[in-house]
């Protein structure tokens, strides 16, 4: 009877079900979008932690004029691998983490469209950054900055392998970047639960869509400059040769086609994240989503229009410039419709001040700052005084820390619950908020003014006598305080899940599916595939004599 | 309930596929816009008009095996799977065809004219462009092979109508971005 192995074999598994091999196989030979997330979410905060140690050695080394706390060649490799770490490998996993945990829950959906690309996806991700960070036990740390400039990573000027493991570090990840977002736009089109139509599904999912799509279109010229740079490096090939006519500006277009609509693959989930936190904290359904679909959609089609913003400095014609600035600062406008419709959320609201939302504010306005001073170097002639200062260091820090890292705070806080089952607490939270804002702000206000001052990026020292030691000073000690904002949300989540009291399944009273089913979600998820008829479906069935699709 | 009976998706491996061209499409932009920009900027000979010639016969191979590659979904579709083979084979004889020319035109451009990936502008971009969509076909193939391959082996192939589609759905794909490499490097580069 072959029939009977079939049991058999089955209930041997489950006997050994608790060994720890046992549990290793089933993280590791996985397609679950649930596991698949929450381990993109934890490799995502562990090279969180390396990224800011390096960053923290750097804040050391500038603290005083003339340190020698890391020498020049070591403060290359360090600006190099924090700045390559925070994109590739911190900000496209949590694009790739939230959008795999999230987006099948809040569908009404068993698992991703494309499950075995999912798990590809994940573990191209993980050895891109083994991979990269190898390099530290060859001793060919890469150090050409994480925009690897041309000719610098020629390999007249770059010999050795440290630019070879930083190329296919990031373009091996980059394929896992690819795939997820390949899934996320199939998953979001084709797996939606019935009645969620375009019109109801969930803002959060909305902006991830335009998120993967944005990606499909900007990856492949990053990948296409590194491919080009690896021609040139590894079989001789002439792109970025100008003995014989080739052009380096050419790595700079490629790069910053992909590298500008970047910084928005990396803020579009923070803008996911408010969506769905501003409106459950309001008490309110989210201001205008129309008008908050198109400003994304119109930040994705100017977005990859505006590349040459940063280039005003290798002398582009008067019209480019032109032209450059001017569609930079539009962006502006799609971006203040959502500041506004954020607060036209709020306005009139029962707002909650619970850790998520505290956060949640505090993206606001710091993003709000990121945003004007980007306008400000958005005009050429300002721009052209201080490129390559501090002063652009203070605003993209504004931007990726004061904004993505805020909002990812406030969307760890908002689904911790969902994740794990238990709450995290709410003084921690408090502290770790209030510390890290005024830290935050203590280390990369004081940036503006150096860079007006005059102190460069990417130089290892600087000379005392230029009104630049102050600024450095508290911009290192600000890093400490920091480090204590941090402390208290690693102890938070240690906190949570050791003693958090139960979360239940709705704990924040929302209205998405997510928070339908048990916490942590079952592996199939939901018993029963839902059925929607709003845009809010627990609110629905949470006031089935005032629901939602009656004025739909 | 009606809502969930009428409803209706479309197909995630459609989805899939149209990203991944979607994707890809890009990709090849940036080698066609690098090409295009490094056109007569090359300060060393050999220069394109010399030495290429237009592939004529393998460019008409690679757009019919387009055709043959409809014919054999279409038998599949009815039931026919001699026909399915037969015309399954053609498309991979029509792109084997395409490789074995490419190949022919490497040999000869690098034996007999001496232009190489390092000789100058015009053989980075050239080897660079033909050679990234040269490796696409290869891919194709490899998948088409595959499938011959599992249908000669009596795998009940019927049942992978669906994914059979996604593949020819590629290789349209492969064979149209041809259509752009041809213009670009034989008519207007040359």
């Amino acid at each position: 009877m072959a029939t009977v192995n079939y049991p058999l074999e089955s209930a041997g598994l489950r006997n050994s079900e608790h060994s720890v091999l046992n549990i290793l196989y089933r993280w590791i030979a996985t397609t679950d979008h649930k596991k698949l997330g929450l381990m993109y979410i934890i490799c995502m905060l562990l090279f969180f932690v390396i990224s800011g140690l390096m960053a923290v050695a750097i804040r050391i080394q500038l603290a005083v004029p003339n340190n020698h706390f890391v020498s020049p060649e070591t403060f290359n490799q360090l600006f190099t691998m924090h700045g390559t770490t925070m994109v590739f490998l911190v900000g496209m996993p949590m694009v790739a983490g939230l959008g795999n945990y999230l987006a099948p829950l809040m569908i009404g959906a068993r698992d991703m469209a494309l499950p075995r690309l999912n798990a590809f996806g994940f573990w191209a991700f993980l050895f891109g950054g083994i991979l990269l960070y190898s390099s530290y036990f060859v001793g060919a740390v890469p150090d050409v900055g994480w925009f690897g400039y041309a000719p610098l990573t020629t390999t007249r000027f770059s010999p050795g392998a440290s630019t070879d493991f930083w190329v296919l570090g990031v373009l091996v990840a980059g394929f896992g970047t690819i795939s997820s977002a390949i899934n996320i736009v199939a998953t979001t089109v084709s797996m939606r639960c019935p009645g969620m139509t375009l019109r109801r599904m969930p803002m959060f999912v909305w902006v991830m869509l335009v998120d993967a799509l944005l990606i499909l279109v900007i990856f492949p010229p990053l990948a296409a400059c590194q491919i080009m740079l690896m021609l040139d490096r590894l079989i001789g090939a002439n792109f970025f040769n100008p003995t014989v006519g080739g052009n380096v500006l050419l790595w700079q277009h490629i790069f910053w086609i992909f590298g500008h609509p970047e910084v928005y693959v990396l803020i579009f989930p923070i803008f996911a994240i408010m969506s769905e936190v501003v409106p459950v904290f309001s008490r309110k359904p989210i201001f205008g989503k129309p008008a908050m679909v198109g400003a994304i959609v119109v930040i994705f089609f100017i977005g990859v229009g505006v590349w040459a913003h940063h280039m005003f400095t290798v002398g582009l014609s008067a019209l480019s410039n032109t032209f450059f600035a001017t569609a930079t600062m539009l962006v502006g406008i799609p971006t203040g419709i959502k500041i506004f419709n954020w607060a036209a959320t709020m306005y009139g609201g029962k707002i909650r001040f619970a850790t998520p939302m505290l956060f949640a504010c505090g993206f606001l306005f710091q993003f709000l700052v990121a945003g004007l001073t980007g306008i400000m170097l958005a005009t050429a002639p300002f721009d052209w005084q201080l490129h390559h200062t501090y002063f652009v260091v203070g605003h993209f820090h504004f931007t990726l820390i004061g904004g993505l890292v805020f909002g990812l705070f406030a969307g760890i806080y908002y689904w911790f619950p969902k994740a794990t089952g238990k709450m995290c607490s709410e003084t921690l939270g408090r502290l770790h908020f209030w510390i890290f804002l005024i830290g935050f702000n203590i280390t990369f206000i004081p940036m503006h003014f150096a860079g007006f001052l005059g102190m460069p990026r990417r130089v290892y020292t600087y000379l005392p006598g230029h009104g630049l030691e102050t600024w450095n000073l508290i911009s290192s000690w600000g890093v400490a305080v920091q480090i204590v904002g941090i402390l208290l949300f690693v102890v938070n989540i240690i906190w949570g899940l050791w003693k958090g009291e139960k979360a239940g399944d709705d704990p924040w009273d929302a209205w998405t599916l997510e928070w339908a089913t048990t916490s942590p979600p079952p592996e199939y998820n939901f018993e029963k595939i839902p059925v929607v008829r709003s845009g809010r479906p627990l609110w629905d069935l949470k006031h089935p004599d005032d629901p939602d699709w009656r004025f739909e | 309930m009606t809502i969930a009976r009428d409803w209706q998706l479309p197909d995630r491996g459609n989805v899939g596929i149209l990203m991944l061209i979607l994707t890809e499409a890009v990709l090849f932009a940036m080698f066609v816009v690098a090409y295009i920009v490094y056109l007569g900027q090359s300060t060393a000979g050999p220069y394109p008009k010399d030495i290429l010639n237009i592939p004529i016969l393998s460019t008409i191979c690679l757009l019919t095996s387009s055709l043959t590659i409809v014919l054999a979904e279409d038998a599949l579709k009815h039931g026919n799977l001699g026909n399915f083979r037969l015309w399954w084979l053609a498309t991979i004889a029509l792109g084997a065809e395409f490789i074995t020319a490419t190949f022919a035109e490497w040999r000869h451009l690098i034996v007999d004219e001496h232009l190489t990936i390092t000789t100058n502008l015009f053989g980075t971009t050239y080897y660079s462009l033909v050679g990234l969509h040269a490796t696409h076909v290869i891919v194709g193939l490899i998948f088409l092979m595959l499938v011959m391959i599992a249908t000669l082996l009596h795998f009940d192939i019927e049942k992978q109508a669906r994914r059979i589609k996604l593949l020819s759905w590629y290789w349209h794909f492969v064979d149209a971005v041809w259509v752009v490499v041809f213009t670009v490097v034989y008519i207007i580069g040359r």
